[in-house]
């Protein structure tokens, strides 16, 4: 079947070939600065002083531009895993706390635990959510349900760097949740962008806020299929309605959270656009962030720190991923 | 009925939450900054009295203009068109001929792709990123929008592909067998029996290419040089570049005139959208 090449070479090239490319880059760094002499004369008399030759150093960049070997260095750094600097401050440090502060110094783990944090908080948050605005709108009147579907598509169909930036504009101290939360707190140097405590909170509410829809669309689907007479033998069997939720809809709907929960994990743990928006890189960063900053830094991207995050994140990817992997991997083998 | 205006009473706080940010925004991008940013009240971004101070009416188009004309906003969307149109085409173009054959073949490579798909669902487009970088940098393609829209047609098409071939499956084999017993080639067979039947599938895997190249952030701002921009990128740049009062309008107004598209979308194709939400659930 020729018709699948187009397809199958657009992907080895663009998916297959960089992630291999991303491998052999995390094995170099940048080429150290090139110091020459240089005599500046001034006023005062002249001193010899050393600077960056810039001639020999864009020399150098055409000579290798994939920068000087490292081998696994770049994993092993400060900015990345950080082997020295965890044994470091596990033996100076007196309790877990200030252990896990230390941790939280370390830009890597920093994000990882900022994305995790984000994947596991947002998820469940967004399951929950969505099943009761698909259980509330199923029981309201059937015009409703129209304008009600279409309103709800909007935080999740337009795009999340705009969505983000809205709610940006509205919780600036000057814009009208800011403002109105100074008010309530009667605190006027109340600001959500000052603490980190308040920047994660906010980015879990605009994740929370973007990704309920596409719950609630899955589980008001489901609801319509829920099978009528079971749901009526347990009304004629006396169950109440908070029962009849919680023993037939709920079981009944069970796959689909699972499906949710699947494809919830795997859109949060790549959080990126909201961080952005919320210009919330120096209090919240994650693993995506972390290698989108590597690549815009100075005049020169930072190629190998960045590919070493990338793997490590694609790692985390599958890790993640793994325990679904091995269920299709068991029910395909099953099947054929 | 003390349930149904309970219920009632949620959804409506929920339709609160879901449409107001963006009908606030609209509303404000019509004025002036010191009206939607108000240190006073910020009952001023809806009466307006700076504006009317400031243009003599209470509706005001600086921003617009200034986003549009000043900042040249509309070559943006004139890239982010060209971008869309293009991905769009070629992914829909290659996914239907790979999904089709995926979906004849009796090989048991459903689980690979499956599995592909997952993975890139889940892969942060920005570690691909990384990687092309370089690569695009010494070929010297870095910048120019044919080389983001193969990489953004590549990144698609392990969910297109997965998501025609799961519609191909339920277009019957004998369809097509039939008019190849006729004296039809793979080829013609595809062409007269299947395309015409294929639409409703198309559509919607359309529509979701469409929401990938509109949305995408990631390799829009790292591989395209700066008069290359398209929309969302360039409203970024907005916020870096330009902190100076009154800029920030710019970026407000370039924003719900990115929203506004999208907003198009939904009404029109509302039942298209929830059912491609909602197939990959029904099929596990």
């Amino acid at each position: 079947m020729a018709f699948i090449w187009p397809s199958l070479l657009a992907m080895i090239l663009f998916i297959a070939v960089p992630i291999v490319s991303v491998a052999y880059q995390s094995l170099f760094v940048e080429h150290q600065q090139i110091m020459t002499q240089v005599e500046s004369c001034g006023p005062f008399g002249c001193k010899s002083e050393a600077r960056v030759d810039a001639a020999a150093m864009a020399e150098l960049r055409t000579e290798e531009p994939m920068g000087r070997y490292n081998g696994l260095g770049t994993y092993t750094n400060a900015s990345h895993l950080a082997f020295g600097e965890l044994r470091a401050a596990w033996a100076a440090s007196e309790g877990f706390g200030d252990f896990f502060d230390k941790v939280m110094n370390l830009p890597f783990y920093k994000a990882l635990i900022f994305t995790l944090c984000y994947t596991f908080i947002v998820t469940p948050l967004v399951i929950v959510l969505g099943f009761c605005i698909a259980v509330a709108v199923n029981a309201v009147s059937a015009r409703l349900k129209g304008p009600v579907i279409f309103f709800s598509l909007l935080p999740m169909i337009v795009t999340p760097l705009i969505g983000a930036l809205v709610l940006f504009w509205m919780i600036d101290s000057r814009g009208i949740i800011g403002a109105t939360l100074q008010v309530l707190f009667n605190d006027p140097q109340l600001s959500l962008k000052a603490s980190p405590t308040l920047t994660w909170v906010t980015l879990f509410v605009y994740g929370v806020w973007h990704s309920a829809p596409f719950a609630f669309v899955v589980f008001y689907a489901g609801l319509q299929t829920v099978p009528q007479d079971t749901l009526e033998s347990a009304m004629v069997d006396g169950a109440s309605r908070w029962e009849r939720i919680k023993y037939v809809t709920i079981p009944y709907l069970m796959p689909l959270a699972t499906f949710i929960a699947l494809m919830q994990l795997m859109d949060n743990f790549r959080v990126f656009e909201p961080v952005i928006g919320f210009s919330a890189e120096a209090s919240a960063s994650s693993l995506s962030t972390l290698i989108y900053s590597d690549l815009r830094s100075g005049d020169f991207p930072l190629f190998g720190s960045a590919a070493a995050t990338s793997l490590l994140t694609i790692f985390g990817v599958v890790i993640l991923l793994s325990p679904v992997l091995i269920r299709t991997w068991r029910e395909f083998k099953h099947k054929g | 009925m003390p349930l149904v205006a309970l219920s009632t009473g949620f959804v409506l706080l929920w339709l609160f939450l879901a449409a107001f940010p963006f009908i606030w925004t609209a509303w404000g991008s019509f004025k002036v900054e010191a009206d939607f940013f108000s240190r006073t009240d910020w009952m001023n971004a809806f009466t307006g009295p700076a504006t009317e101070a400031q243009t003599g009416s209470s509706f005001t188009g600086s921003g617009y203009h200034g986003a549009w004309i000043e900042q040249e906003f509309w070559r943006a969307v004139l890239n982010t068109s060209i971008v869309v149109f293009c991905v769009v085409t070629i992914s829909l173009t290659f996914g239907t001929l790979g999904g089709y054959a995926l979906a004849r073949s009796g090989f048991k490579y459903t689980f690979w792709i499956l599995i592909a798909a997952l993975i890139f669902r889940a892969m942060p487009h920005v570690t691909l990123v990384s990687g092309y970088l370089l690569p695009f940098f010494e070929m010297n393609i870095w910048g120019y929008l044919p080389t983001t829209i193969i990489v953004l047609v590549a990144i698609n098409q392990p969910f297109t592909l997965w998501m025609l071939h799961s519609f191909f499956m339920t277009i019957p084999k004998d369809l097509d067998e039939s008019a190849m017993v006729d004296g039809c080639t793979r080829f013609q067979a595809f062409r007269l029996a299947v395309i015409p039947v294929m639409w409703p599938g198309v559509v919607t895997t359309g529509l979701f290419s469409f929401l990938l190249a509109y949305n995408d952030f990631t390799v829009t701002s790292m591989l395209l040089s700066q008069e290359n921009q398209t929309m969302i990128p360039k409203i970024n740049s907005f916020l870096g570049s330009t902190q100076q009062e009154g800029k920030v309008m710019y970026a407000v107004a370039a924003a719900v005139s990115a929203m506004a598209p999208l907003f198009v979308l939904v009404m029109v194709f509302q039942r298209q959208i929830v059912s491609g939400l909602t197939a990959g659930a029904v099929k596990g």
